[in-house]
């Protein structure tokens, strides 16, 4: 348990309490329910080639058609996002490390493709062989899908997100692994689907403590992950992923509560996609989340030592801010 | 200040061309044989605020007009920089000096500032202050014109998925409209806000430096137009001895809040091709005080991602191998 500082909030300055850095145009919801559905999507093409290699044969069928059509409305929703949609394919004329979206064209595009091919060849029964070796190559890509995600947010001047690219991936793993895991838990029986089940559990067991752990290390930048409405939905979600998790152990002989616990599971990963979204929107729009931590900063560095080219201006003396 | 530029190595990768001090910013970006480093020194002391560099950007570059819009920010009503405003001035008003007398009189300063309702006057500005004294005596006044600052280290080209924001053989960053895809992703990886989406074309729109003119060795439009040379264009290395004169200089004068921003290559971004000399803090102004580019932490990024594909695909193989008798 973290207490409540008695600390007023530092002063700070700005220019008519305006933001300093552009809050992102990617919209609501395009682009929080593409975090969520890649992460359904990849963490289900991992599931498909799990539940083949130990024979379960429904498990395999219903995350292979989960990890198709989580990928193709995924990146439907991507390409609507774009300002000039028509040109969605630009995407691919490049392919740069310095940029998450760029590396993840390159992600999303094969593992797409890999996971439509093998859906198909279940669903018609055709070219098995083909369609088994798909199946592979969209669960080597699956992992990356999910988490990419992560540096796609993280690798920006929003403080929310910059800051917590730690623990964001994590964050990221454990919520694509509870909705692959939920899904399959709606789809198919409990009786035939203790691996779901587990696997769940685990992504919970993941996304939850690192959660806490990005909240711990982030200090007031942990305050839109905690607050507002961007908190709200992260507190929303983590409760519901936690009951699940609690109530789909205790009642494992029951159908109906495994589909429930299904059905939150999907929920909650959604709405942590939400939250994680809102909240670096939330410290975007606010000045003091970038004013306060660059204060910090140099505060820190100018008491390490003297930098080697330190500003000539005295510190001023405090004005009223505005 | 005046590093010797190291020898461009063919499809080499500089070790700080992502971070760090790095002197001959074109040739990192492939340019064998390309001219000095371009930028501004914006001299906000000299500024009177009559955004003739707005107009002028507005006029030459044929940026679409922002409306009407009364912010009740001073005279900025421009607000900020954005898709449709690669020039804007900043108009800081703040009560001059903390310590006040009260004569009993009505006050003077515009409404909204202590002293208007209760008729205090505040004391004389003190000598530090002479740059800034507006002449009302209560009043200081800081006027600024900011701008793209075509950083060393561009995290808006860095994250560009489609190669539409590239470095140009000055040194300087600009946006292919032919190329943009509207994406979005250069709007909030800017540490200054700088880079927006048009809400007419939906395509990343900000600064050229007026590559055009630059390319027929002509003065950027604002620059050129600015009547007290605020802004002054040239050569980076050049821009940035005169920085360092002119400071020396408004110190000698008394004039301690001068400061410089932007013009060091060892800050977070490299150093800015177009920096300022400031009266105040950096917020004050909404300049963010320790820009860094993001993509510093690329690195560490894409270690966690990895880390974190690798956790979430050992957990499901644990899971469904931990009990294969299902």
């Amino acid at each position: 348990m973290r207490e409540q500082s008695m600390v007023p909030e530092p002063e700070f300055e700005s220019y008519y309490g305006r933001q300093i850095i552009k809050t992102p145009t990617w919209k609501t919801p395009d682009v929080p329910l593409y975090l969520f559905l890649g992460g359904m999507a990849g963490s289900s093409a991992v599931m498909a080639e799990c539940a083949a290699l130990t024979g379960n044969e429904s498990l395999e069928r219903m995350t292979r058609l989960v990890a198709a059509g989580g990928a193709a409305v995924g990146t439907g929703f991507l390409v609507h996002d774009l300002g000039r949609p028509e040109r969605f394919l630009n995407m691919l004329r490049v392919l740069k490390v310095t940029s998450p979206l760029s590396v993840g064209s390159f992600i999303l595009a094969p593992f797409s493709s890999l996971a439509a091919a093998s859906a198909a060849s279940q669903l018609t029964g055709r070219l098995p062989v083909l369609g088994r070796l798909a199946g592979l190559g969209a669960a080597v890509f699956g992992p990356p899908l999910v988490t990419y995600t992560a540096a796609l947010l993280a690798n920006t001047a929003v403080p929310a997100w910059h800051e917590a690219h730690r623990e964001l991936p994590f964050v990221f793993a454990g919520s694509g692994a509870t909705a692959a895991s939920g899904m399959a838990m709606v789809l198919i029986p409990a009786a035939a689907n203790p691996p779901a089940r587990r696997f769940a559990i685990a992504g919970a067991a993941l996304e939850l403590t690192a959660a806490e752990l990005l909240r711990r290390r982030l200090g007031m930048l942990a305050e839109p992950y905690e607050q507002g409405r961007s908190g709200r939905l992260m507190k929303l979600a983590s409760r519901m992923t936690a009951a699940s998790a609690v109530v789909s152990w205790v009642g494992r002989r029951s159908r109906v509560v495994s589909a429930l616990c299904g059905a939150t599971y999907v929920a909650a990963s959604a709405i942590t996609r939400f939250g994680v979204f809102e909240a670096g929107l939330a410290s975007a729009r606010d000045p003091k989340y970038v004013v306060i931590p660059q204060r910090e900063r140099l505060a820190a560095r100018a008491a390490a030592g003297p930098a080697p080219d330190v500003d000539h201006a005295p510190e001023e003396q405090p004005t009223a801010s505005s | 200040m005046t590093a010797t530029p190291e020898a461009p190595r063919a499809g080499g990768i500089h070790p700080n061309s992502f971070h760090g001090p790095l002197p001959d910013v074109a040739a990192d970006a492939g340019y064998v044989d390309h001219p000095p480093r371009k930028g501004f020194f914006t001299d906000t002391s000299v500024c009177i605020g009559c955004k003739a560099c707005e107009v002028a950007c507005k006029e030459w570059n044929e940026v679409p007009a922002d409306g009407y819009q009364l912010s009740g920010m001073s005279y900025d009503n421009t607000q900020a920089l954005g898709a449709a405003t690669w020039r804007h001035v900043a108009f800081v008003e703040k009560p001059l000096n903390p310590t006040t007398t009260d004569l009993g009189l009505p006050g003077m300063g515009p409404p909204g500032f202590e002293g208007y309702e209760s008729g205090v006057q505040t004391a004389k500005p003190r000598p530090e202050d002479q740059a800034t004294e507006s002449g009302d005596g209560s009043i200081r006044w800081l006027m600024s014109s900011d701008v793209c600052k075509h950083c060393t280290h561009a995290a808006c080209l860095d994250v560009c998925p489609t190669g539409s924001l590239f470095r140009t053989e000055f040194g300087t960053v600009v946006v292919q409209q032919d190329i943009c895809n509207g994406c979005g992703y250069c709007v909030p990886a800017c540490p200054y806000g700088v880079i927006d989406l048009s809400e007419d074309d939906h395509k990343a729109h900000k600064c050229t430096l007026c590559y055009d003119r630059l390319k027929e060795d002509q003065t950027p439009a604002c620059a050129q137009a600015c009547p007290t040379e605020s802004i002054q264009f040239g050569d980076l290395d050049e821009l940035r001895e005169r920085a360092d004169a002119r400071v020396a200089e408004l110190h000698e004068k008394g004039v301690d809040v001068a400061r410089l921003y932007g013009h060091d290559p060892g800050d977070g971004v490299g150093g800015d091709g177009a920096f300022f000399l400031l009266l105040d803090e950096p917020e004050v102004y909404g300049l963010p005080p320790d820009p860094v580019v993001t993509t510093r932490d690329i690195a560490s990024i894409w270690k966690h991602v990895g880390a974190a594909a690798a956790t979430l695909a050992g957990l499901a193989a644990v899971s469904f191998l931990g009990g294969k008798r299902s």
